[in-house]
């Protein structure tokens, strides 16, 4: 615990150099300072993770309702260590991303970034509901200034204000929760909520505020709206963290109501299992159809969070049916995913940054060739993109199948029926429809952006990014190998956070079940790696002594071919982008060419965004012109606002006294 | 026979209508200042026996703060901006006055409601402390130039020390200090607020801060 506490401080005062001192040398010390904090903070998350031995401390605090609860379980510790581990990354890359960004990367940023980080680690950690509040509270806002970091642009000021009222939608979801929680059990402590779930029949009401409150961090479809408008708009790294390991605290949030309330309804599990099936497939295909590489990413992360509610979903339908083989393999998987999607996403994240960084633009259709030029952010991103798009032998392939497992095992229980089965039949559609249109954007994304030819004089331009940008891509790289060929390993370290949530009901020694066909994909994904190994040395022997020729990409016998006749990004994806056109709803405009010597044609698209362009825009124009009304007691009369002030306060005194 | 704390009190709800019935700004600073030396005097004055150490320090700085740095400060921003009288209260004076005494049939009936723990100091503690606040609010309200709204603070400041004396709050004095803190500072930072408005606009009516409304009626 007390290491904890030296790694959250560390962490929270790493970015006072940067905005006390000038120059590089706070900054360089602002992400080694957050460098040591998130190492030494993995210590003890690493033994809580492996050991799920649990540890807390607590102490009274003056704030109402409130005390310095903090706690470390299995659980918490496999939120911290993605935590502390894409911090740590990221605090190096962006120290290298930020210079020549005006203030050589010194300045606010850095500070709000070790802000972020400590806050993120007291969310997982805290044990009391106003400390949870606090912390989630600094959480967002220190984001929200990251997310405006440059805040000249009109495009940033808009993300940021949209972030901002998205995530205090959340909060306020959060506020009814723990004021429900606190008036059931008359204590704002965590530990005082346990078996809260008997309080039928609102404990039905309970999940569901918490699943709005805390599925808006998360990014759930309905509610992700903010998602593919900050991360574009932050700097790279902070997409990283944010998108990484931010957004996993809605997750861990749920988790541990869910956890403390114990005993889980079944509807619980197939709400779940809806919302993380409409999330996946719709942030998957909307995904698809973007232009911008981080607005794609953005709806990338809404897709993989999908895929946490569909192993959680059917992880609690295990749980209420008492069936400990599919809940242990679905919440296992579920789990593993949170990292694992820290990991990748945190990658491409910091993929993306180092090509918009060196072409000056993350717009799909300008770029192009970046293979030739980058060739090492190329081969990480590489990586990346397949871990996202679950293909063995990476780590995104293994938490994908744990829950594949489970889904199966739900569908061969003794005595299943159709009914019964749905939750795992649904998961299994979800599942492959999302990896197979993940793998096709991927294709898209990496295509259009590595392969080819440059489509912009910026693009043919760009040089691979500094050693500190490139080693955090090449660790994360390594990690998504580490987890896949690990993967008969995994059960194992899952196993202590699996009981740590189901606090004992199922027995999660029921992952270990899965150790032999793990070892046996390993083995073959080993087997797929000597193979190509080999075909590779095949390749260099034949080559040795030939003349190798290289020409353009694209010719097709033109006699002057330009780069503008390749592949973009969304004729690439139009084949599916129309197939799924109903639930997309792509509006494009063209201007066709007609005549022999046609002087122009022109042609955009646009994917609507359902639940921002026709949910949220309309509601909160609405609102908004409802609430103008009352402009008129906004005068500007400064006298008259004392005025209200005064009436108020001493109506209310009059109001307190004369009631007697 | 009259106590000491009864005859300040007395003088205190004075000075308030006093306030209320002059636009003159440099009486009016005068009038604040003696206000605010007086009432430090009060816990000293009505403690009967011979006052601690710690009181004497207290109402001294107290009434070094308001006898001397307030009004110091004031004339300095006064001299800037050539200000010489409230031109057209909201409210005139004479109505001022009887809203003066309005507030303070409110402040006797509100006190006389009123749970008090215990005693308190002086009968006519809690309603003079009330009314003092109340007519603070009254300068605030009614009258135009910034200079005058900064006395209604003070003299609210002024209230809120009457009411901690009247409450017998125990560790009150420390509080009350706090409270000097941030009194002094809410002065410094509107003598300067008060400065650029003078220079912005060359008048110190509060009431043009509406032309930088950002909305359009």
């Amino acid at each position: 615990m007390a290491l904890l506490f030296v790694s959250i401080a560390l962490l929270a005062l790493s970015g006072v150099p940067s905005i006390v001192g000038r120059g590089r040398a706070p900054a360089l010390i602002a992400a080694a300072l957050a460098v040591a904090g998130a190492s030494v903070g993995s210590i003890p998350a690493a033994r809580a993770l492996v050991s799920g031995e649990s540890s807390s401390f607590s102490h009274a605090w003056q704030i109402p309702f409130a005390s310095f609860s903090v706690g470390l379980d299995a659980l918490s510790a496999l939120f911290l260590i993605p935590i502390f581990l894409l911090t740590a990354l990221s605090a190096v890359y962006g120290y290298s991303y930020l210079r020549g960004h005006g203030r050589d990367g010194a300045g606010a940023s850095p500070f709000f970034f070790g802000i972020l980080a400590a806050s993120m680690a007291m969310v997982v950690i805290a044990r009391n509901g106003m400390l949870f509040l606090i912390s989630w509270e600094v959480m967002a806002l220190s984001s929200f200034f990251l997310v405006t970091h440059d805040d000249a642009s009109e495009r940033v000021r808009r993300a940021g204000i949209t972030y901002l009222v998205a995530t205090h939608i959340g909060t306020a979801f959060l506020l009814a929760l723990f004021a429900l929680m606190a008036m059931r059990t008359g204590s704002m402590e965590f530990e005082q909520w346990r078996g809260a779930a008997s309080l039928a029949p609102s404990a039905g009401a309970l999940f569901l505020l918490a699943l709005v409150g805390f599925g808006t961090k998360a990014g759930f479809m309905p509610m992700h709206v903010w998602l593919p408008e900050a991360h574009p708009a932050a700097p790279s790294h902070v997409s990283a963290v944010m998108s990484g390991v931010m957004i996993k605290t809605g997750i861990y949030g749920l988790m541990r109501m869910l956890s403390l309330w114990g005993a889980p309804a079944e509807w619980w599990g197939w709400t779940l299992i809806a919302v993380g099936a409409v999330s996946g497939v719709m942030g998957v295909l909307s995904a698809l159809a973007q232009h911008e590489l981080k607005a794609l990413l953005a709806y990338h992360s809404v897709e993989n969070i999908g895929i946490i509610a569909l192993g959680l979903g059917l992880g609690l339908v295990g749980v209420s049916r008492g069936m400990p083989a599919v809940a242990a393999l679905a919440l296992g998987g579920a789990l593993l995913h949170v990292i694992n999607h820290a990991v990748f996403k945190g990658l491409l994240f910091l993929g993306a940054g180092a090509v918009i960084r060196a072409a000056g633009t993350g717009e799909i259709d300008r770029l192009g060739g970046l293979i030739k030029r980058m060739p090492r952010t190329a081969a990480s991103f590489l990586v990346g993109s397949a871990a996202i798009s679950g293909l063995p032998p990476l780590n995104g392939f293994v938490s994908e199948f744990l829950i594949y497992l489970a889904a199966f095992a739900l569908l061969g229980a003794p005595g299943a029926t159709v009914f019964s089965a749905m939750p795992g039949l649904a998961v299994i559609a979800s599942l492959a429809l999302i990896g197979g249109l993940a793998a096709a954007c991927f294709a898209k994304a990496f295509g259009t952006i590595f392969l080819g030819e440059p489509r912009s004089d910026a693009a043919s331009s760009s040089t691979e990014p500094p050693l500190a940008m490139r080693a955090p891509m090449t660790i994360l790289a390594a990690g998504c190998i580490a987890i896949g060929l690990g993967a008969p390993l995994v059960p194992r370290m899952l196993a202590p956070a699996v009981n740590s949530f189901t606090a004992g009901a199922i027995d999660a020694s029921a992952l270990a079940g899965a150790v032999p066909i793990l070892t046996m994909l390993v083995a073959a994904s080993a087997a797929l790696i000597a193979v190509a190994a080999a075909a590779l040395i095949v390749r260099r022997r034949l080559l040795s002594g030939r003349e190798v020729k290289r020409t353009v990409t694209w010719d097709c016998g033109y006699a002057a071919p330009t780069t503008r006749m390749q592949y973009t990004a969304s004729s690439f994806a139009q084949p599916l982008t129309s197939a799924f056109g109903a639930l997309l709803r792509v509006r494009s405009h063209a201007e066709g060419v007609d005549g022999l010597f046609p002087e122009k044609g022109s042609f955009s698209s646009h994917a609507r965004d359902f639940s921002r362009e026709d949910v949220f825009e309309p509601l909160f124009a609405t609102v908004a012109s409802w609430l103008a009304r009352f402009r008129v007691i906004q005068h500007g009369n400064v006298h008259l606002y004392i005025l209200y002030i005064a009436v108020a306060l001493i109506s209310l005194l009059a109001w307190s006294f004369g009631g007697r | 026979m009259i106590s000491w704390a009864g005859l300040i009190l007395v003088v205190l709800l004075l000075q308030n209508l006093m306030l209320l019935g002059t636009g003159r700004v440099r009486a009016c600073i005068r009038i604040a200042a003696m206000q605010g030396a007086i009432l430090s005097l009060l816990p000293i004055l009505s403690s009967g026996g011979v006052p601690t150490l710690r009181e004497t320090g207290i109402a001294a700085a107290s009434a070094a703060l308001k006898g001397i740095a307030f009004p110091w400060l004031l004339y300095r921003s006064l001299r800037g901006t050539g200000v010489r009288r409230e031109g057209a209260p909201l409210l005139s004076y004479s109505a001022s006055i009887v809203a003066g005494m309005a507030v303070l049939g409110i402040a006797l009936w509100i006190a006389s409601r009123a749970p008090l723990p215990g005693a308190t100091a002086s009968p006519l503690a809690l309603p003079a402390a009330l009314a003092t606040m109340f007519t603070g609010m009254l300068l605030i309200v009614t009258r135009r130039t910034a200079l005058m709204q900064l006395l209604g603070y003070i003299v609210l400041e002024n209230g809120i020390f009457a009411f901690g004396f009247a409450m017998e709050i125990q560790a009150g004095l420390l509080v009350e200090l706090g409270i000097l803190i941030d009194a002094f500072l809410a002065v410094l930072v509107m003598g300067v607020a008060i400065f650029h408005i003078h220079r912005a606009y060359d008048a110190i009516d509060v009431g043009q801060l509406s032309a930088l409304t950002d909305w359009d009626r």
